[in-house]
């Protein structure tokens, strides 16, 4: 058995924020995959927090992480909002078919 | 509790926004009262950050995670104030399209309770908690003229790309905070070692999320969407209140924490500052629309305020302090010509719409002349002396090869706006625009002209001013 390191664990929060950052910029289909991505950033961040704090025996990660749900929480509420506005007036939530503002 | 009497302005405001939306609920047809209400709290708040906080030196409160010193009561007011003449001039544009509600004064007021927290703060998680506040309740506003497509559209690209940029700055949070063990700025100072390539990622992931929220080159791409989609007096706001509060975590985030790493630090700066400024005089050529045009036009501006700050002096951040204070003023004149550019009913915002516009409008026309001279940098216009004190303390720092290029990019930036004022003084004449405006429409456009115009008689106020500033 291996054990597991702080390494381990930043690699694995690397991991994850690679995949929701590509994730938003691969992504030509539909919104919610955004929507998706950005908590997966969020989370990524998170593991990193918590791991961080249990190193170092730190509390001050903890509570960061704690924020951090909360805000996220808001705004994917706010998100999924402004996206059913967005659907209302433009019948569509395809992401290649946003392109009423160019120039 | 030592010293709570600091953050009175933001407790007050907390409670009066919490106040207004209880009101707001639960009397009908209120927006009238809520929108008078919200410019007293905004001037009170204002009154109260000068009583209490304008001449206290240097005090850390709450666990040292809040800062009180003269740079953040200074921006704090002109937020305030700013915030406060947007409100005052926006309220015909939203009758206009029946968008005149409650929550428009208290988003506003919330976004701008989130900015003076993310001024005060001196702590990686209060200034995340205040950034996100602001951020929330801009999504919100640029979303506001829910029923055009546009306007939801913008928000929809605000908010995918600010959250992103959220996202990148929290993991630069997270690394500062492993290799450091703290989120205290004091106390991250003197925590690190030089050879750390981790510390240096954390710190270049913060500058991505911070640059994107003052949208400079490489991260601009939301403005121009943005500004064009949003609702012209939410774009007013847009272009001068966050930048104030961004600027503000710019300059203590590198210069309390990090100012031993300038050496990493200050060449992202500068190419930062230099692609703004290049990048916004010349993408700006081709702009058909106003709104548009002044989004490149604010991105090349915040490049000269970053250029002050990638100088590393006291004298470069008193710079940087000035000129977003000139660039307000200049596009709330700039703004105001905006809004009273409107015929039954309906608002006009191509550069088109301009032609021949001194015909009919003499004064209207006279005035838009000055300020588009002076975001020009024509002396001796405001903007002029905004840009000499950059390019001075740049080149006290002997970055030559900064101060060439925004000299150099201040010439390209000088062809458009000049084309503006030749379609208004050469150009067809069209049918003239309505000249029933608000009286504080007329007066913040006079004002803002005319402290551009006689800023060069008086220039010392602004300067003793600003020069109480004193970070290193």
């Amino acid at each position: 058995m291996i054990d597991i390191s702080l390494g381990h664990y930043l690699t694995l929060g690397a991991v994850i924020f690679s995949i929701g950052v590509i994730g938003i910029f691969l992504n030509r289909k539909n919104i919610i995959v955004i929507l998706m991505s950005i908590e997966l950033i969020l989370l990524a961040v998170n593991i990193n927090l918590v791991s961080f704090s249990i190193y170092l025996g730190d509390i001050a990660g903890q509570v960061f992480t704690l924020f951090i749900l909360t805000v996220a929480a808001a705004e994917a509420a706010i998100g999924l909002a402004i996206i059913v506005v967005y659907y209302r007036n433009a019948g569509t939530i395809r992401v290649e078919e946003i392109d009423s503002l160019k120039g | 509790m030592n010293n709570i009497e600091l953050v009175f302005p933001e407790i007050f405001l907390a409670l009066s926004i919490m106040f207004l939306l209880i009101l707001g609920v639960f009397k009908k047809e209120s927006s009238k009262i809520i929108q008078n209400a919200s410019l007293l709290v905004l001037l009170i708040t204002a009154v109260i950050t000068f009583n209490e906080t304008i001449s206290v030196d240097q005090t850390v409160i709450f666990n040292s995670s809040i800062i009180i010193d003269y740079l953040s009561s200074f921006m704090k007011i002109i937020t305030l104030l700013a915030a406060f003449i947007v409100l005052i001039i926006s309220s015909n544009y939203l009758r206009t399209f029946k968008i005149f509600k409650i929550e428009y004064p208290i988003l506003i007021l919330s976004s701008v309770l989130g900015m003076m927290i993310m001024i005060s703060s001196n702590d990686l998680i209060v200034f995340y908690m205040g950034l996100e506040l602001q951020s929330l309740a801009l999504y919100v506003l640029a979303t506001f003229n829910r029923d055009q497509i546009k306007s939801s559209e913008a928000g929809l690209k605000y908010f995918v790309l600010s959250a992103l940029s959220s996202g990148l700055l929290l993991y630069g949070c997270s690394l500062i905070y492993g290799f450091t063990g703290t989120t205290n700025f004091n106390l991250i100072a003197g925590q690190f070692d030089n050879s750390d390539y981790a510390l240096t990622f954390g710190i270049v992931f913060v500058l991505v999320g911070l640059a994107f929220k003052i949208s400079a080159v490489p991260f601009h791409m939301w403005a121009p969407d943005v500004y064009e989609g949003s609702p012209t007096s939410v774009t007013l706001f847009f272009t001068m209140v966050p930048k104030i509060a961004a600027l503000t975590v710019f300059i203590r985030f590198l210069y309390v924490p990090f100012l031993e790493l300038i050496d990493q630090w200050q060449l992202i700066l500068v190419f930062i500052s230099i692609a703004s400024m290049l990048f916004g005089a010349i993408a700006a050529i081709g702009q058909k629309n106003l709104k548009r045009l002044i989004a490149y036009s604010s991105i090349s501006h915040i490049g000269y305020a970053l250029a002050g700050l990638a100088t590393g002096s006291n004298d470069g951040i008193q710079s940087s302090v000035l000129y977003i204070t000139i660039y307000i003023v200049m596009n709330l004149g700039f703004f105001s010509c905006l809004l009273m550019m409107k015929r039954n009913n309906v608002y006009y915002e191509k550069i088109d719409d301009l032609s021949g516009l001194s015909k009919n409008h003499p004064l209207l026309s006279l005035s838009l002349l000055i300020i588009l001279f002076s975001l020009a940098g024509i002396p001796p216009l405001a903007g002029f002396f905004a840009k000499f004190y950059i390019f001075k303390s740049v080149i006290e720092q002997s970055m030559y090869f900064l101060a060439i290029v925004g000299l150099l990019s201040t010439v390209v930036a000088a062809f458009y706006y000049l084309r503006i004022i030749k379609i208004m003084y050469f150009d067809e004449e069209k049918e003239s625009y309505d000249k029933d405006h608000s009286l504080w429409l007329k007066f913040s456009l006079a004002a803002s002209t005319l402290i551009i115009l006689i800023y060069f008689i008086f220039p010392s106020q602004l300067v003793d001013a600003v020069s109480k500033i004193n970070i290193i």
